[in-house]
């Protein structure tokens, strides 16, 4: 157990370092002279020379990427280059609000997709099991973005009930602004695990082990839940681990439609500004995000699965 | 050279069923005429967008600006006084040429590493596979909206973007195709003959891993079309004042209070294709590779 998760730790050192040096490799190489595209074609050769220095693009190239990697892994994004704000400080200010987001919405999800997929399960080949088809269907089509605009000109223009704009303040507040941004995400992250949890559960149910529980009388919702949703789990961890990602890229859309702070609305706003720092320092907080995630989805395996702890 | 050898088609003749299954798959099942009607109307509105729209998608008038929907107008006015309907009809184009062009040039590239990859082996190997495992962990959206965030909108870094961001997904199922094709007998035979490597990967090892090639194509064209739209909306897509049904999304928004209507009509539009993409995808994936259907 603690030999896999050590390997585990470890092995996501290289995925750091090579997710770091694509970055650099797509910032520095592709798209021609950094001090253009962010000063603009009418920035005079002196400006463009004043920022070169400034962003150390005169130094040797190998020179620029160790301490680009150094300077990424200490979290030093330098200063944005709009308002001379620290970009650490703009990320850790718009970070817990998508942190937030992304979990509001995969708990949404969750609590909404399960429940139905076992109901579509468990009565499957009928009209739950159809409705949840369309369910899929829909939230597979539906881009969350409109979906979003859809329930804010409907519950918080037309009703009034949810606040248009803002992250809130307090916990009650924010919860109170969360909620419209997480149910969107969560409307579509709930197609996906209810389809998921339908079909992993009515694998389950045709085992034996549930004709057993059966047999000897156990009641139906504990079969479901004890003996079927438990056996169900693995999958859907995968699911879980996939719903989060998907939650995080599009809480970016979303921050956008609910004008609500956030990693995705700071990156947006970043890339209209042209603010090369924070373009920068917002790509490497997303990566190492996802690296993050998927780390803590390895780790909840073992947890969930002991089998892999000894492969 | 290979006259007397040629196994590569032998497993598509011998399923002479290919086409009577796509037929099966496509006319049984009323979702997937459903889905074939949509699509042939997707395509037809924007080949002949100049014919169809009643106005300039471009035109603004002072005097028109924020209509509800009229006979005149039957999706409304936006901010600037542009006719909706015309912008909606405009905007299927970009979605069309960009949901073809990315995933089949992601296919191509995505199939020449993947099986470059498998067929070799080795550092080439170790190199692309982690690589590819890499990107793979990211979602799709948010890999391109980072590449997006490097390049800027437009409509060539749009396909740019849409096509790294589906290559990993090829390349995967490409070089895992590749690793069981590469165990067949008829690629020794085709060694053994002394065929040159290039002329069996490109005979003997593509046609082989072509079906499942082709439904992933399929199935991303509906993801690339929402992802164009998506990265339209984030206003790293198509560039204003040209229209794509993200970014017309993305004017309404600015404009809420004004009309609702650009926002209801193209987000409806989105999803009406993309769920006819997805259900033509599911149909052609249950024809040509029965496995992969649950």
């Amino acid at each position: 157990m603690t030999r896999y998760i050590v390997v585990r730790l470890l092995d996501a050192i290289p995925t750091v370092l090579l997710v770091l040096t694509l970055v650099f490799v797509a910032m520095r190489i592709l798209p021609g002279d950094p001090a253009v595209a962010a000063l603009g074609d009418f920035a005079t050769p002196e400006q463009r020379e004043a920022f070169r220095e400034q962003m150390g693009l005169n130094a040797p190239l190998w020179q620029q990427y160790l301490t680009f990697v150094a300077s990424s892994l200490t979290l030093d994004f330098g200063e944005s280059m709009m308002n001379g704000r620290d970009v650490l400080g703009l990320i850790s200010y718009n970070l817990p609000y998508t942190i937030e987001l992304t979990i509001a919405s995969v708990l949404l999800g969750v609590l909404i997709g399960v429940p139905f997929g076992v109901w579509a399960a468990t009565n499957a080949n009928s009209a739950p099991d159809s409705a949840m088809r369309g369910f899929s269907l829909i939230g597979y089509a539906v881009p969350d973005f409109y979906l979003g605009a859809l329930l804010l000109i409907v519950f918080s223009l037309n009703l009034g009930w949810f606040p248009i704009n803002g992250g809130g303040e307090g916990i009650l507040d924010r919860m109170h602004h969360v909620f419209l941004p997480a149910l969107t995400l969560a409307f579509i992250k709930a197609a996906f695990l209810g389809r998921l949890t339908r079909t992993a559960l009515l694998e389950v149910l045709g085992r034996d082990y549930i004709r057993t529980a059966r047999a000897k009388g156990a009641r139906e919702p504990r079969v479901i839940y004890r003996h079927g949703l438990r056996n169900a789990l693995l999958p859907l961890t995968t699911g879980l681990g996939l719903t989060t990602l998907t939650a995080l890229s599009g809480s970016v859309a979303i921050e956008l439609v609910f004008n609500r702070p956030g990693l995705g609305k700071l990156l947006i706003s970043a890339i209209a500004e042209r603010d090369y720092a924070v373009i920068q320092g917002g790509i490497v907080v997303f990566a190492l995000f996802v690296v993050a995630i998927n780390l803590t989805m390895d780790l909840v395996y073992v947890l969930v699965d002991p089998r892999i702890r000894v492969s | 050279m290979s006259a007397s050898i040629n196994p590569a088609l032998q497993p598509l003749a011998s399923q002479p069923s290919v086409f009577a299954t796509l037929r099966r798959v496509i006319f049984d099942r009323p979702a997937t005429i459903f889905a074939l009607v949509v699509v042939i109307l997707f395509v037809l509105v924007a080949a002949l967008a100049p014919l169809i729209a009643p106005y300039d998608p471009l035109a603004q008038s002072i005097l028109d600006v924020n209509k509800p929907p009229s006979a005149a107008h039957p999706v409304g006015t936006d901010q600037f006084g542009r006719d909706v309907l015309s912008r909606l009809v405009y905007g299927s184009r970009n979605s069309l040429i960009l949901g073809f062009v990315s995933p089949v040039l992601a296919a191509i590239l995505g199939t020449f590493l993947g099986v470059v990859a498998g067929y070799f082996g080795g550092f080439v190997d170790r190199i692309v596979s982690r690589i590819i495992d890499l990107l793979l962990a990211f979602p799709e959206l948010l890999l391109a909206i980072l590449i997006a965030a490097v390049l800027g909108g437009g409509f060539w870094n749009v396909v740019a973007v849409l096509t790294v961001a589906f290559t990993p997904g090829f390349a995967r199922v490409a070089r895992a195709s590749t690793l069981a094709v590469k165990q067949e007998p008829y690629i020794e035979a085709a060694v053994a003959v002394g065929l040159r490597t290039p002329m069996i990967i490109l005979r003997h090892v593509v046609p082989n891993i072509a079906a499942p090639i082709v439904v992933l194509t399929t199935l991303w064209i509906a993801s690339a079309i929402r992802l164009e739209a998506s990265l339209s909306f984030l206003g790293i897509g198509t560039q204003p004042p040209n229209p794509s049904w993200g970014n017309i999304i993305r004017d309404g928004l600015n404009n809420l209070f004004g009309s609702p209507w650009p926002i209801i009509g193209a987000g409806a539009l989105i999803t009406l294709v993309v769920l006819a993409f997805n259900l033509l995808g599911d149909a052609v994936r249950d024809a040509l590779d029965p496995e992969a259907s649950r």
